[in-house]
């Protein structure tokens, strides 16, 4: 499982195995072309499938049919042909589609005439007090751990935020017979009215029939409290109370587990290292890259699939992967191409399962408070900086994110910006009177995963490539 | 703070954890296998040594650092437990040479 990639040279490197790098792969490989898809997890799936191959939770219903799903994507991609190495962390790709894959603790660099990647999305940063407390997790967290390994919660135990996940992780944990004492629901009254003209496509996608399913099956077992719009984790070392006020309503509750969620965001690391164009997107609050019809970015030779090229949810990443895959082929073995679905095909699909996202992303836009934190809260876990210090920064004349770094090192801890760029961005946006696209991002450079100097060093050298270093 | 599925039947998986002994199940990650023993497994970070625990599970946060077979700084979340694996509750930073 832990072997390094067989080939020097790929026609087609796919950077992740959820929907759209399984979708993708698949395609390519059964065209002919040569395929390695790399992925960071112990077995394919990415996070909406997590596991699926492995998963303890044989009970089907438990976890639904959406889940299920991902095994027929899984059995294609590995009768397809691809070359696929799990846990290789891709921790560098370059303009000249080199890409830097750690593997086992030995890292090796391959080329690829096409790269797509398919690095999916990560939980939007949810700043609130206290959310560094040990008890305090993602939503996701707890569906990992759930799906991997059969885990559920057991104690007191609370999920606030908003947003279709987080009814789906309270149906998964309910069914598996875990507890939940309550649901704090962030979801802003107005959006419902802010959200409305986009009903019609909702009510008519699948969307619409499931979700209310799950909130029912939900509601049925779970007191639910609306309109929260004040949320803290309190406690010495250890999660003990939350507190939130509702309406006029404030309320603290003991709790051992918080689980926190509002939405989703591309993971946007690898692409923008790799010098891809990214912009805000106003509407679902995060950075998303610059693409064309068929997912390619602004540098030659590299597309983007599924979530990481803005959130669409699963149906749509796989859409996306095979669009990508498709037009990889084309360039790559026209003759092959000629066999498969025609674009037109996949572009209706895409608009299919594109239905409805409008009007979530509308309902579900995180409140500001919840987005941008104030005072001591922490914004940047990793080197424990709080929203007071970076608005202390911006005051004496840090203007972006990249010179905050050098006022407070926000971003330079090993997460590398992922828990707290997206807060950063929007809190000197904020703070400087800009819009978020004017403030900018963190800008990421190669390796995006903390590797050994020793394991860089034994990376393998030509002649080349130490004469361009060596003096005299 | 979390129990296991009736529904589990993988077989158990021996790790130890600063000198004692844990029963884990195969696939678990290090991490997972951590948070379903109920021990205190909290670690200090390396700026403030404030206790942290596992946020994300999914590789992005690195809260989850913890010392395996002698290397410090891993990913448990991302890490599946072996027999015999040793892990230690990593307390501040790294040290040089592991």
């Amino acid at each position: 499982m832990n072997a390094t990639p067989k080939r020097d040279s790929y026609d087609v490197v796919v950077i992740g195995a959820g929907p759209a790098g399984l979708a993708a792969a698949t395609i390519a490989a059964e065209a002919g072309l040569s395929t390695l898809l790399l992925d960071e997890n112990a077995g394919p799936g990415g996070q909406v499938w997590r596991a699926i191959a492995s998963t303890p939770v044989t009970e089907r219903d438990r976890l639904g049919a959406d889940y299920w799903a991902g095994a027929e994507l899984v059995h294609a991609v590995r009768s397809s042909g691809a070359e696929i190495i799990q846990r290789a962390t891709v921790w560098s790709l370059d303009r000249n589609l080199e890409v830097g894959v750690s593997i086992g603790g030995a890292s090796s660099l391959v080329k690829a005439r096409r790269v797509i990647l398919a690095t999916g999305a990560l939980e939007r940063p949810f700043p609130i007090s206290g959310w560094t407390l040990p008890g305090v997790m993602t939503a996701g967290a707890a569906q990992t751990m759930l799906k991997s390994s059969g885990l559920v919660p057991d104690g007191p135990t609370v999920i606030a935020g908003q947003g279709p996940l987080l009814w789906l992780l309270a149906a998964q944990i309910l069914r598996l017979g875990g507890r939940i004492d309550r649901i704090l629901d962030t979801t802003e009254r107005r959006n419902y009215f802010t959200a409305l003209p986009h009903a019609f496509a909702f009510v008519t996608s699948p969307y619409f029939a499931k979700g209310l399913a799950l909130m029912r099956e939900v509601r049925a077992k779970v007191p639910v409290v609306t309109g929260v719009s004040e949320l803290a984790a309190k406690g010495d070392g250890q999660l003990a109370t939350v507190t939130y006020t509702a309406g006029r309503r404030r309320e603290t509750i003991p709790v051992e587990l918080l689980l926190l969620h509002q939405g989703v965001v591309p993971n946007v690391n690898l692409a923008m290292a790799a010098g891809i164009e990214h912009r805000w997107d106003d509407l679902q609050l995060c950075w998303s890259p610059v693409l064309d019809h068929d997912g390619s970015t602004s540098v030659e030779g590299i597309a983007i699939a599924g979530d990481g090229a803005g959130i669409g949810g699963a149906g749509a990443a796989i859409v996306r992967g095979r669009i990508a895959a498709r037009a990889a082929v084309e360039a790559l073995a026209p003759a092959a191409a000629a066999k498969l679905a025609p674009m037109s095909t996949f572009r209706a699909s895409l608009a299919q399962a594109e239905r409805g996202r409008a009007f979530l992303d509308t309902l579900f836009r995180p409140a500001r408070p919840f987005r941008i934190p104030s005072g001591d809260t922490i914004v940047c876990r990793c080197e424990e900086v709080t929203a007071k210090d970076i608005l202390d920064a911006v005051a004496i004349g840090a203007t972006g994110p990249n010179q905050l770094k050098a006022y407070r090192r926000t971003g330079m801890g090993p997460c590398q910006g992922r828990l707290c760029g997206l807060t950063v961005t929007e809190l000197m946006a904020q703070a400087r009177g800009r819009s978020p696209q004017e403030i900018g991002y963190y800008r990421l450079r190669a390796p995006v995963k903390p590797i050994t100097l020793a394991e860089l060093a034994a990376v393998p050298k030509t002649d080349a490539d130490v004469q361009a270093v060596v003096r005299g | 703070m979390f129990k296991r599925s009736d529904q589990d039947s993988r077989r158990s998986v021996h790790i130890i954890v600063d000198g004692a002994a844990l029963e884990a199940r195969e696939g678990d990650t290090v991490s997972a296998a951590l948070l379903a023993s109920g021990r205190d497994v909290r670690r200090a970070t390396a700026v403030s040594g404030a206790p942290r625990l596992p946020y994300c599970m999914m590789g992005v946060c690195f809260d989850c650092l913890v010392t395996i077979d002698g290397v410090g700084n891993r990913q448990g979340c991302l890490v599946p437990v072996a027999e015999g694996m040793q892990i230690e509750i990593q307390k501040g930073k790294r040290e040089i040479g592991r």
